[in-house]
């Protein structure tokens, strides 16, 4: 009979195994998958995993597109990381990055048509500060009348959503869009363009933050007194007291950081490849966000892979789409397999199997 | 960089690509062609319809043609990600199906010069985009005017999706026409934010038969509040598809959406060399609007008024909007015999005299 026997830390070798085996399960499951539609297993995971990076046709295109899906996801994903450490769960980093993104567009608007140099660094403070600001609710409601961080922060989501509706359809409407919704777009308006920086490579500042982000965070987690002290917070909270960390100061610094990074993630998206505050800006970057921080285990380099990793499923899935008309559900259901098997093989990090005879009875 | 600079860069790679593309093409090849759809086929309405007529296109040329499909795409970056994919799969005729895929079509369209994009209820012209939508405005005076014959309380439901020009234009032209055949008509329109959300739906739905209304017009996709129209034993018309699991009662009638004859002609064109970029808005005379079959609950004097008009509509010899006509607040809109503008049509963002309620902004 087979048992599971916690060990006593976790195995560094498994940790380093698992998200390999996982995709090696995921590839299984999923050929299995396209096979009973009647697809070419082994055509469509190649098309998936293959095909944005290295096919002629494809990939000149898609290689630098990975960098433009995976930037806001690593951004956020790292600020994120940071708080899940100290077991401060942010859930709503999509309302903090669309409140980043409104209070950047604010800005462009305010400043529309003039060319000064300053719009654009002035945007970025601001969608910095309108996800801090939003994130700064749940945190002060947490250290002043206890309330639970998830359920607001969550909760400040369908907020934000609302505003950015009213938003696209009310005060930020273009003027010059005939009556349909939606801001002017920024693509349109140099001074607060967040364009490509050299051509061709889809490097935006965005992707340069988000790189930035992972670097940053690993100094701060391994070399600095801030990433000592959310490790003891969220592995002893009281020892942690003992060593003078301030709970609530913790608290505050974990959720304002991680909700500026969602702010800069959705002040970068909206100046650059989305342009407009529309109804439907935001797609979900701040929930998979916390996929992709947990895939990455938390740790930014970690990060950064797993950031990568989901962009190629997207990206790879259109592809399938379109080459081998496969439906969008079953691209979500391979995703959906990726992640299943990368947090289900994952228990053999932290624990052993053993065989056991059952004992007779 | 500059911008300037930056738009040349992309132009020019985008040239390459697309001209390294046609080369490959021999005559003997099929035609590609493209479709972006906002949601899966399985929604029952907007992009169930373009996938029929998508299907009918595939009937109709048979081995000429290869179409390739990417479904679920958001609006927005993702969009431009998903257009350019079927660029550099080989399709030269591209259909982006839903209004806010307009400025990524206008991107990819720059990039890629030989290939012709075809955009759904969109307004902005570049030589190698064309935009189509329905004037299903001419629809719902139909249907306006059936409900206006078959209202007992006087109350007329309305679920709206979003306050756009489309939407409000077809609330004013079905009032006018429910006015028209009873004077004390009134409408009550329900703002649900949302083309397809069954629970909201239903709730909406809900609270209008609750005020007191007993025929019942939606804007939205699903037939969640025909369930519950039939619940409450009222009327209500089909949208999108004509949703005739719901006939005689309470599906009184439907207006819907055929692309097919469109799709068919302009890859025809393209086939033959005559493609060219031109804005089509197409009524209920081209077919692409049609009001769905009449049911036998609705008395054969109100199907032969309401077949009377549709004819009338189709025929040209009644434009819906013909004045005298004022706005909701008194003004003055079109004088006597005056008939609306596309242009003016294309922009509403206003009730017509007699309407109650105001109009979100």
């Amino acid at each position: 009979m087979l048992t599971l026997e916690k060990r006593p830390n976790p195995s560094r070798a498994w940790a380093i195994v698992t998200p390999i085996l996982a995709v090696i399960l995921t590839m299984i499951a999923g050929g299995l998958m396209f096979a009973v539609l009647g697809k070419d297993p082994v055509e469509a995971i190649r098309t998936i995993f293959w095909d944005p990076l290295f096919n002629a046709q494809f990939a000149s295109y898609s290689r630098p597109q990975l960098l433009v899906k995976a930037g806001p996801l690593v951004l956020i994903a790292v600020g994120l990381s940071f708080g899940f450490r100290a077991s401060i769960w942010n859930i709503g980093a999509e309302g903090q990055y669309i409140m980043g993104a409104i209070a950047a567009m604010g800005v462009a608007l305010a400043f529309y048509p003039t060319n000064y140099w300053f719009v654009f660094p002035l945007m970025v403070l601001a969608g910095a500060f309108g996800g801090w600001a939003w994130a700064m609710i749940p945190a002060f409601l947490k250290n002043r009348y206890g309330t639970n961080e998830i359920l607001v922060s969550l909760m400040l989501v369908y907020v934000a959503e609302n505003i950015e509706s009213w938003m696209a359809f009310g005060p930020m409407r273009n003027p010059q869009g005939m009556g349909f919704p939606g801001s002017r777009n920024l693509q349109q308006y140099p001074a607060a363009h967040n364009s490509e920086l050299i051509a061709g490579t889809g490097l935006h500042w965005g992707v340069v933050t988000a790189g930035l982000a992972v670097i940053i965070g690993y100094v701060l987690l391994k070399r600095h007194i801030f990433g000592f002290n959310i490790q003891v917070a969220g592995q002893a909270p009281r020892a942690a007291r003992f060593a003078g960390v301030d709970p609530k100061r913790l608290f505050s610094l974990c959720m304002g950081l991680s909700g500026a990074c969602a702010g800069l993630a959705g002040m970068f998206e909206v100046a650059g490849p989305a342009g407009q505050i529309t109804d439907s800006f935001n797609v979900g970057y701040g929930f998979t966000a916390i996929i992709v921080a947990y895939l990455g285990r938390l740790h930014p380099i970690g990060i950064l892979l797993a950031g990568l990793l989901m962009a190629l499923t997207y990206i790879g899935g259109e592809i399938a789409q379109l080459s081998l008309n496969l439906p969008a559900a079953a691209i979500q259901a391979f995703q959906g397999m990726l992640l299943f098997f990368l947090l289900g093989v994952d228990v053999l990090s932290n624990y052993r199997i053993r065989i056991k005879r059952r004992a007779q009875a | 960089m500059k911008r300037r600079d930056f738009l040349a860069g992309t132009a020019a790679t985008g040239t390459v690509l697309a001209s390294g593309l046609a080369t490959q093409a021999s005559a003997a090849e099929p035609l590609k062609v493209g479709f972006i759809y906002l949601g899966v086929p399985g929604d029952g309405g907007w992009t169930y319809e373009h996938e029929q007529a998508r299907l009918k296109m595939v009937k109709h040329f048979g081995n000429k043609i290869e179409t390739k499909v990417i479904q679920n795409v958001p609006e927005g970056a993702d969009a431009e990600r998903s257009i350019t994919q079927l660029c550099l799969a080989g399709c030269k005729l591209i259909f982006t199906t839903s209004f806010g895929y307009m400025d990524p079509t206008i991107n990819v369209a720059k990039k890629f010069p030989n290939v012709k994009f075809e955009m759904c209820t969109g307004y902005k012209d570049a030589p190698n985009v064309s935009n189509y939508g329905g004037r299903f405005y001419q629809g719902r005076a139909v249907i306006g005017n059936i409900a206006g014959h078959m209202t007992k309380t006087n109350k007329i439901g309305y679920i709206a999706t979003f306050p756009i020009p489309e939407v409000v234009r077809g609330i004013n032209s079905a009032f006018l026409y429910a006015r028209k055949v009873n004077p004390k008509a009134e409408m009550k329109v329900v703002w649900v934010n949302t083309w397809f959300d069954p629970p909201k739906e239903a709730d909406a739905a809900q609270a209008l038969i609750d005020s007191g209304v007993d025929v019942l017009m939606q804007h939205t996709d699903s037939t969640a509040a025909m369930a519950k129209a039939k619940d409450a034993g009222i009327l209500a018309f089909g949208q999108d598809s004509d949703m005739m699991q719901y006939a005689p009662k309470p599906r009184i009638s439907s207006i819907m959406d055929n692309w097919a004859p469109y799709y068919i002609q302009r890859a025809q064109d393209v086939m033959d060399g005559k493609w060219t970029a031109k804005d089509s808005w197409l009524g209920i005379d081209t077919g692409i609007v049609q009001v769905g079959e009449i049911s036998s609950a609705v008395p054969a004097a109100v199907k032969a008024d309401a077949m009377a008009l549709h004819d009338r509509i189709k025929a040209g010899t009644e434009h819906v909007f013909t004045g005298p006509l004022n706005k909701q607040d008194g003004s003055a809109w079109l004088k006597a015999g005056e008939t609306a503008s596309d242009g003016a049509l294309l922009g509403m963002n206003f009730y017509v005299e007699g309407m109650t309620g105001k109009l979100p902004s």
